[in-house]
C-alpha cells in the first residue's frame, strides 16, 4: 500500500528541482533589488542626517541704547532701522579681542551666519525692553563652522586644502571650550524657503510649491480623467474611432514628460500668456501628463466592475447614465483614486516639465497662491545638487528624503484606499 | 427510440426492469399452460408444482417494484422513460394476478381429480387457457418491441375468451340442473372458467399499459366486452 | 434535418399549442444574429398572461438569447441584431418609439448568478422604486420595500438587518433579494434566467414556491436546465434546440408525452 505514494513518477525529481531553482532565482532577484534600494536610500539617508541639525554659536550681545535708539522713544520704526549687524560684530570683537587686521576681522565676522542680525532685529521687535541690556544669545553658525562641527571638515589636512583656516579653527576651538557651541535640531529647514546660504536654506517653499502644483493637477486631471474614462468605457460606441482614441491615450502615457513641458511653454505661457513659474501652470502641465495615466487606470477599474451589476441596474429600469453613475462609477472609484494617486506621485517626482515652464527659479518666499512663482521639491533637489557649497550636499540628500517620504505617503494612501473600499461583488 | 441515454447506467436500469417483466411473463405463461394441463390430465402432482411455482412470481413482482422505486428516486425519468417506469409495476401486478388465478386453478384440480369429469368442459378450459396464454405471449412481445398495434390487437382478442366463458357457463349450469351430484365439480369448474376469464381481463389491462407506454395516450374508448354471464338465465324446464 | 422541415414543424406546433386566452407576449418570426452567426431562427411563441412559461433546451440553444430579447437586454451587445416582431400587450417592443428604459421597468429580470447591488438590503429594493418615481415619501418607500420583501418571502430573515449589505446574505437569500428588487417596481413580466442554478435544493424549493405564488400577479418566463423544475413550476414549456423552437405546449404533455422526437430525446437524457 505504501508503494502507491512512494512510487516516484518519472521526471518528478527533475520537476521538483526546477521548482526549487525557480524559487531560488526569484529570491535572489528580490534580494538584489532590495539590496540596491537599501544601499541607495541608506546612503542618501546617512548623508542627509546632517541637514536635520544645525550648529549655533553663543555671543554675548550688548544692546547699546545709543546706537539702537538714539531718541529713547523705543519707536518700532526706529528700532527696525537700527544696525544690528554692528552689535553682532561688536560681540565677536569682544569675544576675540586678540583678532586684528581687516582680513582676519572679516573672517571673524564670517563665523556666524548673515542671518544673525535679523535674529537680533526680531528679538528686539518682539521685546523692545531688551534695549540697553546685555545678554547671551545663540546664533546660527556659518556653513563652514557648521560643517566643521559636524566633522565634515578634516582639520588634519594642510591649511590650503580645507575651507577653514587655522585661525578660524582656533576661534571655534575657543568657543567650544567655553561651551559656546551647540548642535540643535534644524527646524528652520522645514520652515523656511531657499537661501544662498546653505545653513539657512529650507524646503518649505518647495514643499508648498509642489503641494499647490499637485492640487491644481488633481483638480484638473481627476474629474476630466474619470469623466473621459466613464464616457469611453460605458457610452462610446466601439469602433474604429474608439480604437484610435484608445491607442492615442496609451501613446500619450508613454510620451516623455519634457514634451508636456514644451507644450506648456508653447501654449500655456506663450499663447495664453499665463504667469511663468507658477504652480498654476506647473499643475496644468502635470495634469496633462497625469491624464492618460488616470484615464487608463480608471478604464481598467471600470472594466473590472462585473457586467452583472450593470445588468442588474438596467433590468430595474435605470437609464445608462444612472447605471454608470449610481452603480458602476462608485464601485470603480477606489481604483480610479488609486490610479490618480499613483499618477500624481509620478507627477510629484517629475522635474523636466517644470523646468520648461520656469519653475526652476530661485524662490525664497513661500508661495501664498497658485499665481505666485514657486518651485517644486524635485526642482529644489536639482538646484541644490548643482550648488558648489559642501553644505548643500546634505541639504540635497535631505530634500530627496522628504520627497521620498511624500511619495511613500501617497503610495501608502493609495494602498489604504484600495484596502478600505475594495468591494467583493 | 433506440438511442442510448447519455448516462449508460440508466439504460441498464431500464433494461433490468424490462427483463424482470419478461421473466415474470414467461413464468406466468408456463403457469397457465401447466395449470390447464394438470386440470385436463387430472394431474395432481403437476398442480402442486403450479401452486409452489407462484412464489417465484410474487418475488419477481416485488423485485420490479423495488427497481421502479429506485429508478424514480435516482433518475427522475421523463417522457417515454417515465411511462416505461410507471407502467412496469402495473404490468407486474397484472401478471401477478394472472399467476394467482393459475394457482387457484391448480388448487381446484386436486378436488376435481377425485370426481367424474364433466363433459368436455376441461377441454374447453384448456383451449381458453391456450388463448389467454397466447395473448400474454403477444402482449409481452408488444411490450418488448414497443409495438402499440400488437397490444391493441391483443386487447381485442379478449372478446373470444369472454365468449368461450359464456358458453361454458351455460353448459355447466345445464349440467347442474340435470344432476345435483354434479354441482360440486361444476361449481369448481365455473370458478376456474371465471378465473381464466379474469386472466384475459388482466391481459387486456397489460395491453392498455403497453399502449400507453408506447404512445403516451390513455385509452378512453370502451373495450368490446362479451361477458354476458352476469345476465344469463336458464329456465329449469329448458333443460328437460 | 433541413431548416425547411423544422419551420414546418414549428408552425404546426404553434397551431396546436395556442393558449385559449389572448397572449400577453407574442413573438413572431424572431431571428437573432450575433454578427454573422444566427442564434435564433424564426421563433414564434405566445406567452399567456399570469402563467409561468419555462424555456428548456440544451446549452447554447438560444434560451438566454430569446429571454434577453424580451426586455431588449440584447441592445447592450453591439454585434447582436434582432429581426421579427415581439409584442407585449399588443405593442411591438422593437418599434422605434419604444423607450427601452420604460420597457425594462415593465419587464423585470432575474439573473443566473444572484447580483445584488453592493449596497444595503433596503437600498437594493428601494433603488428601482426611487429611480422610477414610484413612491412619493420616505414612508411610502419603506412600505413598498417591505411589501416586496414580503412577497419575495425574505422579510422574516432580513427584517432586523435591512441596513446590512445585500452581499452579506446567503446565495439563496441573495437570489430572493434580486427577485424582491425585480417585483418591487411591479413589472408586468418577470424574466428569470436559470435563477436556481447556483442554489441548493432547499433554497431552490423556496424560490419555486415563490414563483408559484408570484404567478397570481406576474407573467413569468423562466429558463431552466432542470427538467423537474420546469415540470414543477411552469404551465407552458417551450423546448429550444439549435436555435429553433422545436416544441411548445402544456407542461404536462411535454414531460409525459412530447410529440417531437428531439424533445423526447432531450428530456429523457439522450441528447444534450
Ligand atoms: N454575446 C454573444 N456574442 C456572440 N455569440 C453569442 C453571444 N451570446 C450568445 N451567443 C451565441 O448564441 C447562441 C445561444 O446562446 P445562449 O446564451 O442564448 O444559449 P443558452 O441556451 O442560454 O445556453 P445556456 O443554457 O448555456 O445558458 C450560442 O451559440 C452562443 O455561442
Ligand atoms: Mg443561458
Amino acid at each position: 500500500m505504501t508503494d502507491i505514494i512512494k512510487a516516484s513518477l518519472p521526471g518528478l525529481p527533475r520537476r521538483h528541482a526546477a521548482e526549487r531553482r525557480f524559487q531560488l532565482y526569484g529570491k535572489l532577484a528580490i534580494t538584489l533589488a532590495l539590496g540596491f534600494l537599501v544601499v541607495m536610500i541608506g546612503m542618501i539617508g546617512v548623508s542627509s542626517i546632517g541637514a536635520f541639525t544645525q550648529t549655533q554659536i553663543a555671543l554675548s550681545i550688548n544692546f547699546d541704547a545709543d546706537s539702537l535708539d538714539p531718541d529713547g522713544t523705543l519707536d518700532p520704526a526706529t528700532l527696525a532701522q537700527a544696525n544690528y549687524g554692528s552689535l553682532v560684530k561688536a560681540a565677536l570683537r569682544e569675544a576675540f579681542p586678540q583678532v586684528k587686521g581687516r582680513r582676519d576681522m572679516r573672517k571673524l565676522y564670517g563665523l556666524v551666519s548673515s542671518d544673525a542680525e535679523f535674529t537680533l532685529q526680531n528679538k528686539v521687535a518682539e521685546n523692545p525692553a531688551l534695549v540697553g541690556t546685555t545678554g547671551k544669545f545663540w546664533f546660527v553658525a556659518s556653513d563652514d563652522v557648521d560643517q566643521l562641527a559636524k566633522g565634515n571638515i578634516d582639520a588634519s589636512l594642510p591649511e590650503t586644502s580645507r575651507r577653514i583656516s587655522d585661525k578660524e579653527l582656533g576661534w571655534v576651538e575657543q568657543l567650544r571650550t567655553s561651551g559656546d557651541v551647540q548642535r540643535v535640531a534644524n527646524v528652520s529647514f522645514f520652515t523656511s524657503g531657499d537661501s544662498r546660504e546653505p545653513e539657512l536654506a529650507g524646503i518649505l517653499s518647495a514643499v508648498v510649491g509642489s503641494a499647490l502644483s499637485l492640487l491644481v493637477c488633481f483638480v484638473l486631471s481627476f474629474p476630466i480623467g474619470i469623466m473621459a474614462a466613464i464616457y469611453l468605457e460605458e457610452f462610446a460606441p466601439r469602433g474604429r474611432w474608439s480604437d484610435l482614441i484608445e491607442i492615442n491615450i496609451n501613446n500619450l502615457a508613454a510620451v516623455p514628460s519634457i514634451v508636456f513641458g514644451l507644450l506648456g511653454l508653447a501654449i500655456l505661457l506663450n499663447t495664453f500668456g499665463l504667469p511663468r513659474s507658477t504652480p498654476l501652470v506647473g499643475g496644468m502641465v502635470l495634469a496633462l501628463m497625469t491624464l492618460p495615466t488616470i484615464i487608463i487606470a480608471s478604464r481598467a477599474s471600470l472594466r473590472a466592475v462585473p457586467p452583472s451589476i450593470r445588468e442588474a441596474a438596467l433590468a430595474v429600469g435605470a437609464s445608462e447614465v444612472q447605471t454608470a453613475f449610481h452603480h458602476v462609477a462608485p464601485l470603480a472609484l477606489p481604483g480610479m483614486l488609486t490610479g490618480a494617486i499613483v499618477g500624481m506621485a509620478r507627477a510629484l517626482g517629475d522635474t523636466a516639465p517644470l523646468l520648461m515652464i520656469g519653475m526652476v527659479a530661485f524662490i525664497v518666499d513661500i508661495p501664498a497662491s497658485i499665481l505666485e512663482p514657486a518651485t517644486a521639491l524635485p526642482v529644489q533637489v536639482f538646484l541644490w545638487a548643482d550648488s558648489p557649497e559642501r553644505a548643500f550636499l546634505e541639504k540635497t540628500s535631505a530634500a530627496i528624503m522628504v520627497l521620498l517620504l511624500f511619495l511613500v505617503l501617497m503610495n501608502l494612501a493609495a494602498v489604504l484606499l484600495r484596502k478600505k473600499y475594495e468591494r467583493r461583488f | 427510440m433506440d438511442q442510448e441515454h447519455i448516462v449508460k447506467s440508466f439504460d441498464q436500469d431500464l433494461n433490468q426492469i424490462e427483463s424482470l417483466i419478461i421473466e415474470m411473463g414467461g413464468l406466468v405463461e408456463a403457469q397457465i399452460t401447466d395449470a390447464a394441463t394438470a386440470l385436463k390430465r387430472r394431474d395432481v402432482e403437476l398442480g402442486g408444482k403450479v401452486i409452489s411455482g407462484d412464489k417465484r412470481i410474487d418475488a419477481l413482482e416485488s423485485d420490479i417494484d423495488q427497481a421502479v422505486v429506485r429508478i424514480l428516486a435516482q433518475r427522475q425519468p421523463m417522457a417515454q422513460d417515465l411511462r416505461a417506469v410507471v407502467v412496469a409495476p402495473k404490468i407486474a401486478s397484472n401478471l401477478e394476478r394472472i399467476g394467482d388465478y393459475a394457482k387457484n386453478i391448480a388448487k381446484r384440480t386436486s378436488v376435481l381429480a377425485k370426481t367424474e369429469p364433466i363433459g368436455s368442459s376441461a377441454g374447453t378450459i384448456k383451449r381458453m387457457c391456450a388463448l389467454v396464454q397466447d395473448m400474454v405471449k403477444d402482449v409481452l412481445n408488444a411490450y418488448v418491441s414497443r409495438n402499440a398495434e400488437t397490444a391493441d390487437d391483443v386487447r381485442m382478442r379478449d372478446e373470444e375468451v369472454d365468449q368461450m366463458h359464456n358458453t361454458l357457463f351455460r353448459e355447466l349450469l345445464t349440467y347442474m340442473m340435470e344432476d345435483p351430484r354434479a354441482i360440486s365439480p361444476c361449481m369448481h369448474l365455473l370458478f376456474i372458467a371465471k378465473n381464466v376469464e379474469r386472466m384475459g381481463d388482466h391481459t387486456t389491462s397489460i395491453a392498455e399499459q403497453v399502449h400507453y407506454m408506447v404512445s403516451g395516450e390513455i385509452f378512453d374508448e370502451e373495450r368490446p366486452k362479451s361477458d354476458t354471464t352476469s345476465t344469463t338465465f336458464i329456465e329449469p324446464d329448458a333443460a328437460e | 434535418m433541413s431548416a425547411y422541415a423544422l419551420q414546418e414543424a414549428d408552425t404546426e406546433v404553434m397551431a396546436a399549442a395556442k393558449p385559449e386566452t389572448e397572449p400577453l407576449i407574442a413573438a413572431r418570426n424572431v431571428n437573432v444574429f450575433y454578427g454573422d452567426k444566427q442564434a435564433l431562427f424564426d421563433i414564434c411563441l405566445d406567452v399567456p398572461e399570469k402563467q409561468v412559461t419555462s424555456l428548456i433546451g440544451p446549452s447554447g440553444c438560444g434560451k438566454t438569447t430569446f429571454l434577453r430579447c424580451l426586455n431588449r437586454m440584447n441592445d447592450l451587445i453591439d454585434i447582436c441584431r434582432v429581426t421579427g416582431d415581439i409584442t407585449i400587450g399588443g405593442k411591438n417592443i422593437y418599434d422605434p418609439d419604444v423607450d427601452v428604459v420604460a420597457l425594462r421597468a415593465q419587464v423585470g429580470m432575474v439573473f443566473q448568478k444572484p447580483n445584488p447591488f453592493p449596497k444595503s438590503i433596503f437600498e437594493n429594493v428601494a433603488y428601482g422604486l426611487r429611480i422610477n418615481g414610484l413612491v412619493d415619501s420616505k414612508g411610502e418607500l419603506k412600505d413598498a420595500v417591505e411589501r416586496a420583501l414580503t412577497q419575495a418571502g425574505l422579510i422574516d430573515e432580513v427584517h432586523d438587518r435591512l441596513e446590512a449589505p445585500g452581499t452579506s446574505l446567503s446565495g439563496g437569500q441573495q437570489q430572493r433579494l434580486c427577485i424582491a428588487r425585480a417585483i418591487a417596481v411591479e413589472p408586468k413580466v418577470i424574466l428569470m434566467d436559470e435563477p436556481c442554478s447556483a442554489l441548493d435544493p432547499i433554497a431552490t424549493a423556496r424560490i419555486e414556491e415563490l414563483i408559484d405564488s408570484l404567478r397570481e400577479k406576474f407573467t413569468i418566463i423562466i429558463v431552466t436546465h432542470s427538467m423537474q423544475q420546469a415540470a414543477r413550476v411552469s404551465q407552458q414549456t417551450a423546448f429550444f434546440h439549435l436555435g429553433y423552437l422545436v416544441e411548445y405546449g402544456a407542461t404536462d404533455t411535454i414531460f409525459t408525452a412530447p410529440s417531437d422526437e428531439r424533445t423526447e430525446s432531450y428530456i429523457t437524457g439522450r441528447i444534450g
